[in-house]
């Protein structure tokens, strides 16, 4: 499946077309789950989105998909932007720009003491 | 259909060689995963590096971990990259984090300046951990807490960045700090 490295470079850009903006750009965290739609149409997917699709079967970050993929953190982020849209994952965002709130900050504070 | 995960993070900063990635393998479930960002010199972050043709870009490499908590809330550790212009990188780690710890090496302090001063302009909490390279030698808190010039209410914690108990312990520290801001109102500003 891995490919020389210097040929992988030209795949994402043909894909996402020599874009650099997307609907929305996922954050570095965010988790990509692929859905039941993203599941019929897998078997119709080449490249960089079949792998995403693939990897997505449980939920994984962005940043993630960029390393194992070894894609640019900002193609992936496209990659994922180009899937959500078309329906093929769908992508759950963890905290806004203030953080998360105390509630989330006390079940952290309990799973790090559990660990 | 998979439960929905509730992603939450940190930052790790510090600068360079003075053991980030040691810091997340120690704690992490997984192996620290490298991630680049393909930046042009100025810092930018570039997505289409098709556009970019005949200008000098860098590319930056990132070290992270994870550790899922619960069912449903799984925290990234995202370590800094080691240059440390490229504030957009850091801009796009350090948006919706819990907080950060910046790890300093008493022997190299000022090489940590950059970071404190980032999280303190951001108004994300933050901690300095004090990566104990040598355990025979140990800077009192209150020196380090004048060298770097950061205020009295930012924890100021030892470690040692292998030792799995110790990395956990740090975390823990921000994350009761973090709380502690919050419950007294601390909002993060940008």
């Amino acid at each position: 499946m891995t490919a020389n490295p210097s040929r992988r470079l030209a795949r994402p850009y043909t894909l996402v077309g020599g874009r650099t903006t997307a609907r929305r750009m996922p954050a570095l965290e965010a988790q990509v789950t692929r859905t039941a739609e993203g599941v019929r149409r897998l078997p119709a997917c080449r490249f960089e989105a079949r792998e995403i699709l693939l990897l997505a079967s449980e939920p994984v970050s962005v940043a993630e998909l960029a390393g194992r993929l070894h894609v640019p953190l900002g193609v992936a982020r496209v990659l994922v932007a180009d899937l959500d849209g078309a329906g093929l994952v769908s992508v759950a965002v963890g905290a806004g720009d203030g953080g998360p709130d105390v509630a989330v900050l006390e079940r952290v504070l309990e799973g790090l003491r559990a660990l | 259909m998979a439960p929905r995960a509730l992603p939450v993070k940190i930052v790790i900063a510090g600068g360079f060689g003075v053991g980030k990635t040691t810091l997340v393998g120690a704690v992490s479930e997984i192996v620290p995963l490298r991630t680049e960002a393909v930046m042009t010199s100025a810092g930018a972050a570039v997505d289409d590096v098709t556009l970019v043709a005949g200008k000098s870009t860098t590319t930056v490499a990132m070290d992270f971990g994870r550790i899922t908590l619960a069912r449903d809330l799984v925290l990234y550790l995202f370590g800094t990259p080691g240059q440390e212009r490229f504030w957009f990188m850091w801009d796009d780690l350090a948006r919706g984090a819990i907080g950060a710890v910046v790890l300093a090496d008493t022997r190299r302090l000022a090489d940590c300046f950059p970071a404190v001063d980032y999280f303190e302009h951001r108004g994300l909490p933050f901690v300095v951990a004090d990566n104990r390279f040598d355990p025979s030698v140990r800077h009192p808190d209150t020196a380090i807490r004048e060298a770097l010039a950061v205020s009295a209410d930012v924890p100021i914690v030892g470690c040692d960045a292998r030792n799995r108990e110790s990395a956990k312990a740090v975390l823990i520290r921000l994350v009761e700090h973090a709380l502690h801001r919050r419950r007294n109102g601390a909002v993060i500003g940008s």
